[in-house]
């Protein structure tokens, strides 16, 4: 997938984030968690925006989900695909939201509502990215 | 003294560069020329300027810019995120400077070649591996292959289009507008070049929603703007444009193009800045007989016009069908061309066909600006900012 001429975009990560990665490269799709309200939160961050508690954890979500919106990339070039991708934006049924590539589906067969589960694409030791197939 | 920074100051000069796809000089040569040009249509001598702004984008330093123009010493010098959005709040920040004295003159300025150097419409390596908070909002969009402006907004456009029922030609109403205005400007990239309907229909597929045609142009170019007091305004070379409102806005829950977390993935922030705008000058948008809607993408007029107050939630197509958005229609839009047809410039050329508008001088005019007020925004589905100039 990746080649030296088009090396594939690697996620910035820290100490707020590095969970979700840890959790890709596990087999684990990990959405925060408020350890003092309960609330879950994707994209993660320090705080909880509802309690404003500092004291998070995780929760391993079940990987389903339905299209919330979609777009089909055609131009131009993105680093490490091959065009065009589907890229779907997927309400969690745990609640969050999350991006990620629709794979294995037909530009004309892809509706919002369509119900959807995870795939986690092992990119190569250092990177698993979250992708989505029709469930 | 009223609190309120309605009407204390005024855009007093314009100045811009030609808007070409290759400019054949530096950026800092295209800042350093347009901010030249604005001063001397002012009225004002390098002399008089005590204050420089600009984007965080931007390329040039405010001290580069004095040092090539000759400007002393600077009083005020600022900054304003988030890229286009921050074309208006720039003659926000300039407007309080003047209005608390804290500066005389201040010129805000953009200068780029985003054509025939860093393209804007491609994918930004560079903002997925800045390390920063941006770098890291990035890192859920980027690496999962939306990573060009054009996409992020078809996200939403596709959103647009299931909630509400609006379609693609919807959106090329605007382009169709846009064009029509740049055929008659020779300023405009696009000058004699309307298109249909169909043309845009025909045009490829960039991201799904999305044609070409409802993708703005890639520009090199520069375009500056003098503000001064309202007092001072008056007794300088041109007819004052004044700041009636200039507000800023972000949303809850706000990233820049990829606001995808809240219930509504539309753009609130801009609902931010107009409520702003009307309460700072006690006008509503029956008041405005035109505008300047930051056109990058189509979708985005009609979500505006909609976040604006000039029509509810999902009422856009209607709102623009019939010519309405055309020169002699109801509200005409981006009377220049916007930046799908005069240029991108990061919406400070729209701010500049404002101030035409106001003078009386715009080659598209719409009389009554002359005599009223113009509405014009900056960057979508980012932190924004907007004005409203008035004669």
């Amino acid at each position: 997938m990746s080649t030296p001429e088009s090396p594939v975009l690697r996620p910035q990560q820290n100490r707020d984030t590095a969970f979700f990665w840890e959790g890709t490269a596990l087999g684990e799709l990990r959405v925060q968690t408020c350890n003092a309200c309960g609330a879950l939160r994707h994209p993660p961050g320090p705080s909880c925006p509802e309690c404003l508690a500092l004291d998070r954890g995780h929760v391993v979500v079940s990987g389903r989900g339905t299209v919330f919106s979609y777009v089909v990339h055609r131009h131009p070039p993105v680093p490490g695909k091959e065009l065009p991708i589907l890229i779907a934006l997927v309400d969690l049924e745990e609640g969050p939201r999350m991006l990620g590539e629709l794979v294995g589906v037909a530009d004309d067969e892809v509706e919002i509502g369509m119900d959807v589960r995870v795939d986690l694409h092992r990119v190569d030791d250092d990177l698993t990215l979250p992708t989505w197939r029709r469930a | 003294m009223s609190r309120t920074l309605s009407g204390k100051a005024a855009i007093a000069g314009i100045g811009a560069t030609e808007f070409s796809k290759e400019s054949g000089r530096s950026e800092l040569q295209l800042a350093v020329e347009a901010v030249r040009a604005a001063v001397e249509d002012a009225g004002l001598t390098m002399g008089d300027v005590d204050g420089l702004t600009t984007f965080t984008m931007d390329a040039n330093s405010e001290i580069a810019v004095a040092r090539e123009l000759g400007i002393g010493e600077l009083r005020f010098f600022s900054r304003i995120n988030y890229g286009g959005g921050a074309a208006c709040a720039t003659v926000q920040q300039a407007a309080m400077a003047v209005a608390t004295g804290v500066a005389d003159v201040v010129v805000c300025y953009r200068a780029f070649n985003e054509r025939s150097g860093d393209r804007f419409g491609q994918v930004s390596v560079a903002a997925n591996t800045q390390v920063n908070t941006n770098g890291l909002d990035n890192a859920w969009s980027y690496p999962m292959g939306l990573g060009t402006p054009a996409a992020t907004v078809a996200m939403q456009a596709r959103r647009y289009m299931h909630e509400y029922g609006a379609t693609s030609e919807d959106f090329g109403r605007v382009a169709v507008a846009d064009r029509r205005h740049a055929a008659t400007n020779p300023h405009a990239f696009f000058h004699g070049r309307p298109i249909t309907l169909e043309d845009h229909q025909a045009s490829r597929m960039i991201v799904d929603p999305l044609h070409l045609l409802d993708c703005c142009q890639e520009s090199d170019g520069a375009q500056a703007i003098v503000v001064v007091s309202a007092e001072r305004a008056r007794d300088l070379a041109q007819k004052p444009a004044y700041v009636t409102a200039a507000a800023q806005g972000s949303g809850r829950d706000q990233f820049v193009m990829t606001s995808y977390y809240r219930d509504d993935i539309g753009i609130p922030e801009m609902g931010v800045v107009g409520r702003e705008l009307w309460r700072q000058s006690g006008l509503a948008p029956a008041d405005m007989p035109m505008a300047i809607l930051y056109d990058h993408f189509t979708p985005y007029v009609l979500m505006q016009l909609e976040e604006l107050g000039f029509c509810g939630r999902g009422e856009a197509p209607g709102f623009i069908a019939d010519g309405a958005i055309e020169i002699g229609g109801r509200l005409p839009l981006n009377t220049h061309g916007g930046q799908l047809g005069e240029a991108y410039i990061h919406g400070m050329n729209g701010i500049a066909e404002a101030v035409r508008q106001v003078r009386g001088t715009a080659v598209n005019q719409v009389q009554a600006a002359a005599s009223s007020h113009v509405l014009v925004t900056a960057g979508t589905g980012v932190p924004t900012s907007g004005l409203v100039l008035s004669a």
